[in-house]
């Protein structure tokens, strides 16, 4: 399976890059290539020139920076899965980049390419909506703070321009929420049938406040705000309750694997499921 | 549009002016003659065109040639040493790891990869380390034992090595 034929270019520095993009009209930003190469060789996707962001110093790191922590967006999933510092402060995001794909494509997939690439069965998605994480992006005209929350418009679509490149996510620390990422991969793709991403915080026995979202569910991940309705100010009993929102309102997808049915059935029990191992790991 | 790449294969540098299209995997098999890389799927399933980039398993059908410039791969014929298997090609071996062995490269780099990383893998270590490569012959048990077996063995040699010294 042969791509078309492209121009390829592969600047060193992010403004090169952006001219590129300003420049050439149907110019692809190329990250780990594991939305694009795919799409590609399909022929879905037969852009005129490729613009590798694959040797631009500084766009792959993880550090702390107040009570932030920030993720350059060439970092590739398997070092989110494996950094000392998420672990710590934000584990929701490491959980949800070592459920992705394999090996290989944690070694290959970066996290700005999942983000802009906006599968409706990517991991990240879910992740970074119930983090209520920033995804900064650059373009000639200056840089923007796209929050997650308004980031995701549809199936492979999102609010970035054309001439932006995605340059780092911000997530918040997380120490003393509760969190889990709970995910029914699909056996073949390992593309989530229904992920669920959870993050609440306890009061006592109450449940003070939830952030739930869902993957691979509708056209593109989505907070279940239905569920975070019928946890907020309630006691950690209501949980199986509160999960049977899980696809209220939603547009379920279906498909040879999973029906609609079934899979407005995974995302009840998986979301039941994510609250209790977040419950759990913060010990109750 | 061609461009001139460079990429160090199992320690010998191949220049060649190529298509940018050109995945990584043909570059090993039509440019470099290095067809120990298999083609299973070109759909990033299967695995088995799985080489070592810069010392992390990727699978060579999703990656292009001219991303892996000026960079270094390691394929399955790199892992012998003249007529010295490597480790694990030498559990694979004695442990019946492979039957008609078209998955047996990709397992053998990504095996690889897990022992650079865990010396001493567990069985669900190994089995998560080759969960995105396929073998439709064998049923997996084998490749694990094989796994095991060629971690063992280097642990052995590591020890050797450090009492020799
Ligand atoms: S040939 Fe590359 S994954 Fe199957
Ligand atoms: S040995 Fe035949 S596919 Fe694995």
């Amino acid at each position: 399976m042969i791509p078309a034929n492209f121009d390829y270019e592969s600047p060193r520095t992010l403004s090169e890059a952006l001219d590129l993009l300003a420049s050439r009209q149907d110019a692809k930003i190329l990250a780990g290539g594991h939305s694009l190469l795919p799409a590609m060789k399909l022929r879905l996707a037969a852009p005129s020139v490729v613009v590798d962001l694959g040797r631009i110093a500084g766009l792959n790191h993880i550090r702390e920076s107040g009570d932030r922590i920030v993720i350059g967006a060439m970092t590739p999933h398997a070092d989110v899965a494996s950094s000392k510092i998420l672990h710590v402060a934000c584990p929701l995001l490491a959980q949800a980049a070592s459920q992705i794909g394999d090996v290989q494509v944690r070694n290959r997939g970066t996290i700005g390419g999942s983000l802009a690439a906006a599968h409706p069965a990517a991991d990240y998605p879910a992740a970074v909506l119930a983090l209520d994480a920033e995804i900064m992006a650059v373009s000639r005209s200056g840089e923007r703070s796209l929050p997650a929350t308004k980031f995701f418009t549809g199936m492979f679509t999102t609010e970035l321009r054309p001439d932006e490149i995605i340059t780092e996510v911000r997530v918040p620390r997380t120490e003393g929420a509760s969190v889990a990422y709970k995910k029914f991969h699909h056996p073949a793709s390992g593309y989530a049938v229904v992920g669920v991403a959870v993050r609440i915080k306890k009061a006592g026995t109450r449940i003070d406040s939830a952030a739930i979202s869902i993957t691979g569910v509708g056209h593109i991940a989505y907070r279940a705000t239905a569920v975070e309705n019928a946890l907020r100010g309630k006691p950690l009993g209501v949980i199986a309750e509160a999960a049977a929102h899980a696809a209220e309102g939603v547009e379920v997808l279906s498909d040879y694997y999973a029906s609609a049915e079934y899979r407005r059935h995974l995302a009840t029990v998986f979301t039941r499921r994510a609250l209790e191992q977040a419950l759990e790991a913060s010990g109750k | 549009m061609q461009k001139n790449v460079t990429i160090d294969i199992n320690g010998q540098p191949h220049r060649q002016a190529v298509e940018p299209r050109l995945l990584l995997v043909h570059f090993l098999r039509e440019v470099a003659g290095l067809t120990g890389t298999h083609i299973g799927c070109e759909t990033s399933l299967c695995g088995a065109c799985t080489v070592l980039l810069d010392g992390r398993a990727v699978k060579s059908c999703t990656v292009l040639a001219v991303q892996a410039d000026g960079r270094s791969v390691t394929t399955v014929e790199g892992l012998a040493q003249g007529d010295k298997l490597h480790a694990l090609q030498e559990g694979f071996w004695e442990e019946h790891g492979l039957q008609c062995g078209f998955c047996t490269p990709g397992m053998l780099m990504c095996s690889h990869d897990l022992l650079a990383n865990h010396p001493t893998p567990t069985s669900a270590d190994i089995r998560e380390a080759i969960n995105g490569n396929v073998c439709r012959c064998t049923g997996y048990q084998n490749i694990v034992n094989a796994v095991k077996n060629a971690s063992r063995k280097m642990a052995k040699r590591v020890s050797a090595r450090a009492g020799a010294r």
